[in-house]
C-alpha cells in the first residue's frame, strides 16, 4: 500500500481540527444514517461520503463511521486483519487519538468501540460494545448485476434469485461454497448483505452478536447496521448448508482451537508455523500459561508483537 | 401591510428572548445520540440524556430540544404537530439552533416533533418511505412521555434478546394497532422516538408488537 508516507505527513496535533476530524454537520448526516441503517436491518442506507485526509481502501468508510459516533469517554480498538500493529491500524488509531485523544487499546475486552477491517475478536463482544467495519463494496449483487438501479430494485423486490445461482455454480464447480470472504448473509430475514471482507470464519459471530454492528464504505458512500441479538443467516442450500470453517491444528503459540489462523514463515528454509490472527486473543491465553506446539521454538519467539502504541495510562 | 406587522413582533421576541442551545454543541450532541442510537439498537430500553442546561420555550421540552439539536439541521424537513406549531417562540428557537425548514404536509418531513401526544395524527400520514429507498420515511418524536405507567405491550425483533416490555404513555388510542401495522409494511414505515423528562427510547420500524391478551 502506498498510502503510508501520504497518511504520515499529515500533521493532526493541537486543536486545529474538529474533534474526531469531522465538522458537526458532517456527523449530524452520518448519525442520521446510521439510525436508519439500524432501523432497517441489513439495508445499505446512502451517505454523502467526505474526503478524509487518507486514501480510500485505508478504511474511510469506518473512519467516517467511528468519528461520528466517538466521544470523549471511548475507548478505541483498532484491528487489521487480526492484528493491532499492522500499518493501517496503527496509523488509523494515531488519527483518532491525534483528533479526538481518546484512549485506544489493544485489549478487546477494555474498548467501548472496535473498528475492523477484516476480523471479528475472537472474544464475544459485550452489549456495550460497538464494532465499526470498513467495507470495500457493500453490494453483495455488484458482481452479478453492476447497474445500482437494478440491484435497489432486487433488494426491494427481495428478489435474490441470481445470489443463489451464483452460489449454486460454486457448488457445481467445486463441489462446495468456495467462498470463503465475504461471504453473503440473510439479516433478519429480510435483506442479503455483504460482511465486508471478513472471512467466512466470522459468519457465525455477526448472527446474534450482542454487540452493536456498524459498518461504513467510504468510497461507496453507504452505511448500514446490525442491531444486537439480530438473526443473521449464512445463504446456503438444504443439500449443501453452510460449514463453518475448520483448521486442523491449533494455534502453534497459544494452543487454542477453534481461532483463525493465519501463517507465519518462520525462516528461509521453509519453517512455519500457524498463529491466531487475532493477537490481543492470543497473547492473553499466553499471559494465562496456554502454550501451543511451537512456543518453545527459538524461531518462534519474536512472534507475536509487544503493546508499545497502545495509549499510556 | 399585514406582512411587516406580522414580522415585526416574531424578530422582537427571538431577539430578545432567544434560549440557548447545548452549552457544549460537539460533546452534548455526541453524548444526545448515543442515547438515541442506543435506543433505537435496543428498541423499548431508557437511556438518559442530559437535558438540566436546556430550557426550551414551551411547549417543547428540553430532551425534544436535545433530540432536534442532535438531528436537525438544513437538510431535514420538520413537521411540529399543532400546539408546537401554535408557539412562535418554539419555531424561533428550532429555525435558530437548526436551521432546519418547517414544513406542513407530514409527507414532507424527515422528523415529526409532537407535543400533546394523545392528539398524534395517524402514522400513516407521515412518508413511510419507498420499497427502494425505505430510509426516506419520516422519524416521528413523541414528547412528555412517562415510562412504565402506559399499557404494556410486548416487543419482539431486531436489537431484543427475547422479549421486552413497553409502556409509554401518553399515546393516541388506535396507537398500537398503527404501529403494528407500520410494522407490517417493513421495510417501508416510520421509526418512533419516546422523549420523556430526562431519558429517551425508540421503536424502530423492524420492532414487533404484541398487545397484552385482554
Ligand atoms: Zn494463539
Amino acid at each position: 500500500m502506498t498510502g503510508t508516507a501520504q497518511l504520515q505527513t499529515y500533521d493532526f496535533a493541537g486543536g486545529e481540527y474538529n474533534f474526531a476530524y469531522l465538522d458537526e454537520q458532517t456527523k449530524r448526516m452520518i448519525r442520521r444514517a446510521i439510525l436508519k441503517g439500524i432501523a432497517i436491518p441489513g439495508y445499505q442506507v446512502p451517505f454523502a461520503s467526505r474526503e478524509m485526509p487518507m486514501p480510500y481502501g485505508w478504511g474511510t468508510g469506518g473512519v467516517q463511521v467511528t468519528a461520528s459516533i466517538l466521544g470523549k469517554d471511548d475507548c478505541l480498538k483498532m484491528i487489521d486483519q487480526g492484528s493491532d500493529d499492522t500499518t493501517n491500524a496503527v496509523s488509523l488509531r494515531g488519527f483518532f487519538e491525534k483528533t479526538a485523544g481518546v484512549r485506544t487499546t489493544y485489549e478487546t475486552s477494555e474498548a467501548t468501540i472496535v473498528q475492523t477491517r477484516h476480523r471479528i475478536p475472537e472474544k464475544p463482544l459485550r452489549e456495550d460494545q460497538i464494532i465499526v467495519f470498513q467495507v470495500p463494496i457493500p453490494e453483495p449483487l455488484r458482481f452479478l448485476e453492476p447497474r445500482e438501479t437494478e440491484t435497489r430494485k432486487m433488494h426491494a423486490l427481495e428478489d435474490y434469485g441470481l445470489m443463489h445461482v451464483k452460489l449454486y455454480e460454486d457448488i457445481a464447480k467445486n463441489g462446495h461454497i468456495a467462498t470463503t470472504y465475504a461471504y453473503p448473509v440473510k439479516v433478519n430475514g429480510r435483506y442479503v448483505m455483504d460482511p465486508s471482507p471478513t472471512p467466512k470464519f466470522d459468519n457465525p459471530k455477526i448472527d446474534r452478536m450482542a454487540a452493536l454492528q456498524l459498518y461504513g464504505a467510504g468510497r461507496e458512500k453507504r452505511i448500514y447496521a446490525i442491531p444486537p441479538y439480530t438473526d443473521v443467516k449464512s445463504l446456503d442450500f438444504e443439500d449443501y448448508p453452510f460449514e463453518v470453517q475448520k483448521f486442523d491444528m491449533p494455534c502453534g503459540l497459544c494452543g487454542a482451537e477453534n481461532v483463525y489462523l493465519d501463517e507465519v514463515i518462520l525462516d528461509d528454509k521453509g519453517g512455519r508455523m500457524f498463529v491466531c490472527s487475532d493477537s490481543d486473543y492470543c497473547e492473553e491465553r499466553r499471559a494465562e500459561g496456554h502454550t501451543g506446539p511451537m512456543a518453545a521454538d527459538p524461531a518462534a519467539v519474536h512472534i507475536g508483537g509487544g503493546k508499545q502504541e497502545e495509549t499510556d495510562r | 401591510m399585514p406582512a411587516a406587522a406580522e414580522t415585526m413582533p416574531q424578530n422582537a421576541t427571538q431577539n430578545s428572548a432567544l434560549a440557548p442551545g447545548f452549552q457544549d454543541p460537539v460533546h452534548d450532541a455526541q453524548d444526545c445520540f448515543r442515547a438515541i442510537m442506543n435506543a433505537m439498537a435496543r428498541p423499548g430500553t431508557l437511556h438518559g440524556v442530559r437535558t438540566s442546561e436546556l430550557t426550551p420555550p414551551a411547549p417543547l421540552t428540553p430532551a425534544g430540544a436535545a433530540a432536534a439539536l442532535t438531528l436537525f439541521d438544513y437538510d431535514t424537513p420538520v413537521w411540529l404537530d399543532r400546539t408546537l406549531m401554535a408557539s412562535d417562540e418554539v419555531k424561533g428557537f428550532l429555525r435558530f439552533h437548526t436551521g432546519a425548514p418547517i414544513v406542513s404536509e407530514p409527507v414532507e418531513a424527515a422528523f415529526a416533533l409532537v407535543a400533546d401526544p394523545l392528539q398524534l395524527i395517524s402514522l400513516a400520514s407521515f412518508n413511510q418511505g419507498s420499497a427502494e429507498y425505505p430510509d426516506t420515511s419520516t422519524t416521528v418524536i413523541l414528547l412528555k412521555q412517562d415510562f412504565g405507567d402506559g399499557d404494556k405491550v410486548t416487543l419482539e425483533g431486531p436489537g431484543i434478546e427475547k422479549s421486552a416490555q413497553f409502556a409509554p404513555k401518553p399515546v393516541p388510542p388506535t396507537f398500537w394497532d398503527q404501529v403494528i401495522a407500520n410494522n407490517r409494511q417493513f421495510p417501508r414505515g416510520v421509526d418512533l422516538i419516546f422523549a420523556g423528562s430526562a431519558e429517551i427510547a425508540a421503536l424502530p420500524r423492524s420492532t414487533h408488537v404484541t398487545l397484552p391478551e385482554s
